[in-house]
């Protein structure tokens, strides 16, 4: 493998000859040459960015999103056989960040991601991706707004006719032209990423839940996108390699990945989320920090802060 | 009573009308890129010639039982010199393509419809989508075009191995040679016996494609709807292949006069 591999999609350049911090409790990471997960084209971390959208030195794009937010929902509702699951939803997820989406199970939490990722429309409103409106986009425009993200399904959804490996490789097959050894690296690494180094040649059906949904965040990590958005990271994990997970997130947060992240998981989300929303009903309850829906005097908001356990 | 009849019929219709625009999408994207040679190899090779073991030796045994027919009747007027022409213009014109038509819908329709069933069921269609694969034309139109191409093929091949199997049932009660059969077999064959009957089985790969297909991305309701969706294709494309066959029978007749 050279030092430098050229990425010919969209003309992204990656350098797998920087060297960041090793991951505190996610030895495997520093297996993986990190700077290959970087792009060049991406923006710096978060941290080192001013976040307010309403500041004056906010750009806005052509349609009128800040050029900092990377996702917004506007007043998306969404039914399905007459029974409301979005009712009036509006979120903003700003650039770099990772925004978590909480709630009970059947709030509408998976079909906010699907509105984002473009696999549902919704029936009122409108969802904005990088001032792209998704919800109205088709055919190519709509693909290559996809190609800038990767979707963690609930049930993985890892394709079953082809190895975990493979699997891996897809989008990197269909959406690059490298050559297949590249690839088969790439695909190696983003697998060692989530501890599934040894996995490579096993078909999806070898692999436990817990093992499959990691092989499915390797696999929405596998083009490097700009947004990641993962539906239930930690569900059917061990706490330790729940905890892995939510650190490989924070250095994708890091490394600017905007990240949204739909779990029930109360530690993970503090540890991970730079903002909290919580769903229910088909409406957002509450919305800020961690510490802002601590301090929610709404008694559902309450309970799940409270619920430490929970995953 | 006559209102629950015209809504069935309806609904029949707008099933009909639904399946015809997926099979025409289907037409119409085939020609725009991506092209995915690859996958249609692949399905090329999955649905023919894996096929092709049961299709050969359903050919052979066909081609045995109809030599056998053919003996009763054509011994009663002294004619079994017409056994083999007579068994190559059945088997051709008709048998052989219906036959590989229905045996293709059973076996490939009904991986078709289970396999893109359970594809979308477990949601690995939109992971597709969500990887920036345009489902339909990676996973529907790729199949319905190797199943196009592959049932042309395998008709030739039923054909074939029917008149092998004609010959081996004669070559048992006549001892005749495979030279004098296969030359009294083609007589009164000519090539619009074999290319109009053969080409209408691509008609067939439409249709066994586009309907398991169909109800393979429109499957819902988890295991319990993988399997409906799978006899469903079986069913409805072996009903649809045998009233289609009479309309292109005709439409063959008025094309080419016998």
């Amino acid at each position: 493998m050279t030092d430098r591999a050229h990425g010919a999609h969209g003309g992204v350049e990656y350098d797998v000859s920087t060297s960041p911090r090793p991951p505190a409790l996610f030895p495997s990471l520093w297996r993986v040459s990190p700077g290959l997960w970087r792009r060049r084209d991406k923006a710096p971390p978060a941290t080192d960015r001013t976040l307010a959208p309403d500041e004056s030195n906010v750009g806005r794009t052509s349609s009128g999103l800040p050029s900092e937010m990377a996702i917004r929902l506007e007043q998306v509702t969404k039914s399905f056989a007459g029974r409301t699951v979005l009712d009036n939803v509006t979120i903003d997820v700003r650039s770099g960040t990772a925004f978590c989406l909480l709630g009970r199970s059947g709030t509408g939490k998976s079909v906010t991601l699907k509105h984002i990722v473009g696999l549902l429309k919704p029936d009122a409103g409108r969802v904005l991706v990088h001032g792209a409106e998704v919800s109205s986009l088709t055919g190519r425009d709509l693909a290559n707004v996809r190609k800038r993200m990767g979707f963690l399904f609930q049930s993985a959804a890892l394709f079953d006719s082809i190895t975990v490996g493979e699997n891996v490789a897809f989008p990197l097959r269909r959406h690059t032209d490298w050559p297949d050894h590249l690839i088969r690296e790439i695909a190696a690494r983003r697998l060692a990423a989530v501890g599934l180094e040894r996995d490579y040649h096993k078909m999806p059906s070898e692999l436990s839940g817990g093992m499959r949904k990691r092989a499915g965040l390797a696999r929405a990590m596998a083009l490097d996108p700009d947004i990641l958005l993962v539906d239930e990271p930690s569900a059917g994990l061990d706490p330790i390699t729940s905890a892995e997970i939510d650190d490989l997130l924070l250095t994708l947060k890091q490394e600017g990945t905007t990240i949204v992240v739909v779990t029930h998981n109360i530690p993970s989300a503090r540890h991970v989320g730079d903002e909290l929303a919580m769903l229910h009903e088909g409406r957002i309850i509450a919305q800020g920090t961690a510490v802002d829906l601590d301090r929610s005097e709404h008694p559902l908001v309450r309970a799940f802060m409270r619920s430490e356990g929970a995953g | 009573m006559l209102e629950r009849v015209g809504t069935v019929v309806l609904a029949a219709l707008a099933w009909v009308g639904e399946v015809s625009l997926f099979g025409l999408r289907a037409l119409g994207e085939l020609f725009l890129p991506p092209y995915e040679p690859r996958e249609i190899a692949r399905h090329i090779y999955e649905i023919g010639w894996r096929s092709a073991p049961l299709i050969a030796t359903s050919g052979l045994a066909i081609g045995v039982v109809l030599s056998m027919h053919t003996r009763a009747s054509l011994e009663r007027f002294g004619a079994e010199a017409l056994i083999p022409a007579g068994l190559a213009i059945a088997l051709i014109r008709e048998t052989g393509p219906l036959v590989t038509a229905l045996l293709v819908a059973g076996r490939v329709g009904a991986g078709i419809g289970a396999e893109l069933g359970a594809m979308k069921v477990t949601e690995q269609i939109d992971a597709l989508e969500a990887v920036a694969v345009d489902s339909f034309k990676y996973l529907a139109v790729t199949r319905i075009v190797a199943c196009i191409i592959a049932m042309p093929l395998l008709t030739t091949v039923t054909d074939f191995c029917g008149i092998v199997g004609g010959w081996m049932a004669e070559f048992a009660v006549s001892g005749m040679s495979w030279r004098l059969y296969f030359n009294r077999a083609f007589s009164l064959i000519e090539f619009h016996d074999f290319i109009p009957a053969t080409m209408k089985t691509a008609v067939f790969g439409l249709i066994i494609g586009t309907i398991a297909s169909y109800l393979g991305f429109t499957t819902t309701q988890g295991t319990e709807g993988v399997g409906r969706a799978s006899t469903r294709s079986v069913v409805l494309a072996s009903i649809l292949i045998i009233v289609t066959n009479v309309v292109l029978v005709r439409l063959i007749f008025l094309v080419f006069p016998a």
